[in-house]
Parts: C-alpha cells; sequence; structure tokens
C-alpha cells in the first residue's frame, strides 16, 4: 500500500487520496461490532507483549530463583498460581505471550508472502511457469496441513526458527490460488493494457497495478491466518516440537502436562495459557472477518 | 474457513470456465479418469516426500535409535544393516519405493514390529472414533448451519455463529484436556464421571464391552465435535445465504408453499452442493485433529501412535503413518471430486 507513488509531481494528491480510502475503510470498518471488540482485544494484547518486561523480569522463566513453593493455586501473592518449580504462572503467561504472537505473526507474514509472491507470478505470466507453480499449489493444498508441519518439525533442530519456517512453508497455497485469481481478475482491465502499450515492463505491472489491488486480499488473507499460525505454534509446542528454551503458550501447556497437572486436578495451570491462545486466535479471526466484509460485502460472512 | 472454503470453488469455476464442452453423458467417465489419475500422481508425490523428507535429519538415526546407550562400533552396524542404512542413498530410495508399493514401510525402531502391523492394528480405533465425530459434527453443522441462515441476524443466530467462532479458536488438546479435568478426575464436588484415558477398562465380554468402549468414547467425541462442527456451521450457512436472494424461492413462496417445505425442499438442497465438497476435505482434515485428541485421551488409535513415534523419534513409523494420514486426505478429496458432479452436472462439463 505504500508504494504506489508514480511521480514526485502527483505524489501530494497520490498521498491525499490514500488517506482519504483508509479513512473509509475505517468509517466501515467501525460498523462491524465484532471486528471491533477482536481490534481491542488485540490491541491490548500487543501492549501487553511489547511492555511485558516491565511487569515481569526475564527471570521470570528461571527454575532456580522460583519465588514460590510448587503447585500452589492462586492466591493474593500469585494470582494465577505456581508451576511444577514454584514459578509465578502469571508472569510466565504474560511473558508467553511475546513469543506465541511474534511465531504467529512471522509464520503468516512467510505464509503470505510465499503465496502472494507465487500467486501473482503465476497469474501474470502463463505459460508453463504458472501450469507448474500452480501443480505445486495443487500438492501442498491436498496434504495435510498439520501432519506437514508436524513432520517438517520433527527433522529440523528445535528452534523457534524451526516452527516460524514448518508454519509458513505449510499454510501458503490457499492465499497462493486466492492471489492468482484476483491477479487474473485484474489483469483483464484495460489500464493494464495501457500500462503496457506504454512500455511497462512485467516488473512495473505487477508491482504497480497488480500488487495494490490484491493487497486488501492479502491484508484479510493474512489476519485469518494469523489466528490458525497461533493455534499451529500452540500444537507444535504442545506436542514437544517447538523451541524448549523458551516461554509459549503451547510450552506451558505441554508442561503442565508432562508434571501430572491433569490428573492431579491443577486447573489452575492449565486454564490460563489456553484462554489466551483461544482469545488471540478469536480476535484475529474477527478482524479478519471484518477486514474481507468490509472490502467484500458479498461474501456474506456477516450479514 | 472462508480461505479454505474459497479453494475449492475457485478450481470449479476455473474448471466449468475453461474444460472443453463436451456433451453431458460422456463427460463424466473422462473426468473420472482424470481424477483418479490425478490422485495417483499426488500419491506418488507423497511417498517421494515422505522418503527425502525424513532424510533430511542431521545426525545418525542408529545413534538415535540406541539412544545413547553404550554400543559396539560391531552392534551399530549391524543396526545399520537390519535397517537397510549402510546401503546409497539411491538403493534405499528405489528399496524404499518398491516395498511401500506392495505394503511394506519397514521395520518401527521401538517396537521392533513391521510399520503395516502398528498401523493395522491402530486403524480400526482410529476409525471408530473420527467415523462417529464425523457423523456427529456434520449433522450438528448443518442443522444449526440451516436454522442460523435462515433466521439470519436474529438473536440464535448471532449466538450459534459467535460459539462456533469461539470454539474453533480453542485448541483441541486443551479443551480435551479440560473435559478431562472437570469430567475425569472431578473438581470440587462435581465427581469423575467418565474414563481419562483410553479405549477399555479390560475384563469386559459382549455387550458390556461395547458400553465400556462407548464411556470411553464419549470424551474424545465431545472434544472432536465442539471443534470441528464449526466450519461446517459457517459454510452451510454462508452457501444458504447465498441461495436465499434466488428468485426460485421466491416463486416457490409466490406457489403457497409453507415457509419450511421451502426451506426442506428448495434451499437446503442446492445450498448444500458446495458443503459437500467441504464435508470430505473436512474429513481428511479431521484426521490430523485426531492426533492431539487421541494423544490427549491416550486413545490407541493413528494419532496416538504418531505421537509416540515423534518423540523417539522412530523414522520409520513416522514416515509410513505421514504416508497414511496424506493419503485419507488425497482419497477423500478425490472422493468429493467424485461425488460433486453426480450431484451439480455442469461441474464434469
Amino acid at each position: 500500500m505504500t508504494t504506489t507513488e508514480t511521480a514526485p509531481g502527483p505524489r501530494a494528491l497520490a498521498r491525499q487520496r490514500r488517506r482519504a480510502s483508509v479513512a473509509r475503510f475505517w468509517r466501515q470498518y467501525r460498523s462491524e461490532r465484532a471486528g471491533l471488540y477482536g481490534l481491542t482485544a488485540l490491541s491490548l494484547c500487543a501492549l501487553l507483549a511489547l511492555f511485558a518486561p516491565l511487569f515481569v523480569g526475564s527471570d521470570v522463566s528461571s527454575v532456580t530463583q522460583a519465588p514460590g513453593r510448587p503447585m500452589q493455586s492462586p492466591s493474593a501473592e500469585f494470582p494465577l498460581g505456581t508451576d511444577q518449580f514454584g514459578r509465578d504462572l502469571l508472569g510466565l503467561v504474560i511473558w508467553g505471550s511475546r513469543v506465541s504472537l511474534l511465531v504467529g505473526l512471522l509464520a503468516a507474514v512467510l505464509s503470505v508472502a510465499i503465496g502472494t509472491l507465487i500467486g501473482v507470478t503465476a497469474g501474470h505470466f502463463k505459460g508453463w511457469y504458472a501450469t507448474v507453480m500452480m501443480r505445486i499449489t495443487d500438492w501442498f493444498l491436498v496434504m495435510p496441513t498439520l501432519v506437514l508441519a508436524i513432520a517438517l518439525a520433527t527433522v529440523m533442530s528445535r528452534s523457534l526458527t524451526t516452527t516460524v519456517v514448518a508454519i509458513g512453508v505449510t499454510t501458503w497455497p490457499t492465499t497462493a490460488r486466492l492471489v492468482r485469481a484476483q491477479t487474473l481478475a485484474v489483469e483483464t482491465r484495460p489500464y493494464i493494457e495501457r500500462a503496457q502499450a506504454l512500455g511497462g515492463g512485467h516488473w512495473h505491472i505487477m508491482s504497480r497495478h497488480v500488487l495494490p489491488n490484491v493487497m486488501p486480499l492479502v491484508l484479510a488473507q493474512t489476519t485469518l491466518i494469523i489466528s490458525s499460525a497461533i493455534l499451529a505454534e500452540a500444537t507444535l509446542a504442545f506436542l514437544g516440537l517447538g523451541d524448549p528454551t523458551v516461554v509459549s503458550w503451547g510450552g506451558l501447556l505441554q508442561d503442565a502436562r508432562e508434571a501430572g497437572a491433569v490428573s492431579a486436578g491443577d486447573w489452575w495451570y492449565l486454564v490460563p495459557p489456553g484462554i489466551a491462545i483461544a482469545v488471540v486466535a478469536l480476535a484475529f479471526t474477527l478482524c479478519g472477518r471484518a477486514v474481507e466484509s468490509v472490502l467484500n460485502p458479498r461474501l456474506g460472512v456477516s450479514r | 474457513m472462508t480461505a479454505d472454503a474459497t479453494p475449492a470453488l475457485v478450481e470449479d469455476k476455473q474448471r466449468t470456465a475453461a474444460g472443453p464442452r463436451v456433451r453431458k453423458g460422456s463427460a463424466y467417465p473422462r473426468y473420472l479418469a482424470g481424477k483418479v489419475a490425478g490422485a495417483a500422481v499426488s500419491l506418488l508425490a507423497v511417498l517421494v516426500t515422505s522418503f527425502f523428507l525424513f532424510r533430511l535429519i542431521p545426525g545418525d538415526p542408529v545413534k538415535t535409535m540406541t539412544g545413547g546407550r553404550q554400543v559396539s562400533a560391531e552392534q551399530l552396524a549391524a543396526y545399520r544393516e537390519e535397517f537397510g542404512l549402510d546401503l546409497p542413498l539411491w538403493r534405499q530410495f528405489t528399496d524404499y519405493c518398491g516395498k511401500a508399493l506392495t505394503g511394506d514401510f519397514g521395520t518401527s525402531y521401538q517396537f521392533r514390529a513391521p510399520v503395516v502391523d502398528k498401523i493395522t492394528e491402530a486403524l480400526p480405533n482410529t476409525l471408530l472414533l473420527t467415523g462417529t465425530a464425523f457423523i456427529l459434527y456434520t449433522a450438528l453443522g448443518i442443522f444449526l448451519g440451516t436454522r442460523s441462515a435462515w433466521r439470519h441476524g436474529r438473536l440464535g443466530d448471532r449466538v450459534n455463529t459467535g460459539l462456533a467462532l469461539t470454539l474453533y479458536s480453542i485448541p483441541s488438546f486443551w479443551l480435551g484436556l479440560l473435559l478431562i479435568i472437570v469430567l475425569s478426575v472431578g473438581i470440587g464436588p462435581l465427581p469423575g464421571m467418565f474414563p481419562t484415558g483410553g479405549m477399555e477398562s479390560g475384563g469386559e465380554e459382549g455387550f458390556a464391552y461395547v458400553l465400556d468402549v462407548a464411556h470411553h468414547l464419549v470424551l474424545p467425541v465431545v472434544t472432536l465435535v465442539a471443534v470441528e462442527y464449526g466450519q461446517t456451521l459457517l459454510v452451510t450457512r454462508s452457501a444458504l445465504l447465498d441461495e436465499m436472494g434466488s428468485d426460485y424461492l421466491t416463486t416457490a413462496r409466490a406457489k403457497g408453499l409453507r415457509d419450511d417445505l421451502v426451506r426442506r425442499r428448495h434451499a437446503v438442497p442446492n445450498a448444500l452442493l458446495p458443503t459437500v465438497t467441504l464435508i470430505f476435505i473436512n474429513l481428511g482434515r479431521t484426521v490430523a485433529g485426531v492426533i492431539l485428541v487421541e494423544t490427549v485421551f491416550s486413545w490407541p488409535g493413528l494419532g496416538g501412535l504418531f505421537y509416540q513415534a515423534l518423540s523417539v523419534p522412530d523414522l520409520p513409523l513416522v514416515q509410513g503413518l505421514f504416508f497414511v494420514f496424506a493419503a485419507a486426505v488425497i482419497l477423500m478429496n478425490t472422493l468429493a471430486d467424485l461425488v460433486y458432479p453426480l450431484l451439480d452436472p455442469r461441474v464434469a462439463r
């Protein structure tokens, strides 16, 4: 959206037009109540994650400096209780938001970037390149995403990068198909022909004409994918395939299960991380649906 | 959810637009042959991937297998020979493919038993769990989705959609763990009513055995249904909403048909067409979801086996299960492709 300016002259005009369209978008978005709830929840979570070091020290995950006794139920001192090492669970859940949100965002960005690149190029260049790319996309599409991500995470070393890559490279095909369909639609418009007649190259047409037109779709798609990426991160961590040295919500749930919190009935260990995952995933889904219905009222998702 | 639904729709549109115009009667066999061939190619691609994916692993599988125990060089060599790891990569690959085509996926590292035996042992248990859950969540999703769309915008619709979206955002394994704490272990005055895991208590015979398995089945099925029905609901709802503006519904009403007859006889059958594709695709996705639910409830199925194999990692078993899961999804997608034109003849044209 930021690379649409053409020449220095009409730049001010372009900026003005862009500001107007953002304002229009916001006006319509505001009328989606669920979308507003999602946005509020997300802003709160983002602030909490950004300023986590102010509330909890980075030693919150240290086993040796645990402040409490093991497996204490919630009290005034520890509002969410303690884990099997006596660490403060409230602090851990707040600290875990950093990893969960970061991995979710990065994985979604990677996934959407791959999908957009393949979708736009496959829609723009026809012929054998598009055929090959769409074959690959179709093939990824029929694979069970989670199983493939688990397999990838199994064969690579345990790290955050692994998690991001495993989620990113398995979830892009839906984006690629959407973007390609949109690219094909955009490229039939007369001004593309005009740009070609004036000597615009492939790169010019893709980056200046096609991409700005697919961007809104890509934005909605990103919001929806972040939600599934956060769930996927939690799943991988729960299966013990995440980075064991960092605190994440899925990792906390795995710790809880391994510590026997389930059979002992220590519900306070399990409830907060799960609620955190659900709230963030739901918030991103609500935002994505709101963006979608603003951009494409015919989708009918929230009618 | 909308993202998942779109590809199928996009594909269908392209197929109708770009496909050669053949006369209606002769189109289906050719369409069928194309789809089956496509599925065969996909299966082959999965086979190749399953081989190379698991060779990416850094380190020596034999060392992993022996788990850091003291073993002599001769023993290591013997292991290598036993699992065929001493051969060059291309020989391993041709051996693997050749054997896999005859249904032989090698020997599990941790169980010292053929992978195929472990899989056939666990398969019926998974089919029981997913089958039961699938029937329930599809019925529930279609029922609630139809009601929701028919009275869209009302309180009932908003509650339905909201609940479906919320449950859809909940990690299935977390819901399972909570259900165990509340209903199996028991919390406060609430006694534990269901078993915490497994499939049978043992020692039961005949009808008592069936009841016992059903008792063990309740919580895993509830978990799967809760996290899966939302998608069917949302797709049914939006398909029916798309259908509701149609002229033929106005005509049906103008004829004086009762509202619920218009819904049951006219709107729903037409709106279900896109849902059919999704139902099959969902069934394939449930296969992946079942990994987590089986892990949480120690259900002796493919998913639980996959988790056991991952933690070692037991490569031949992971490989075999990966193939089975992917094959299940491909099979389901192909079935959806084959059934769809029977319901909507425009597709195969």
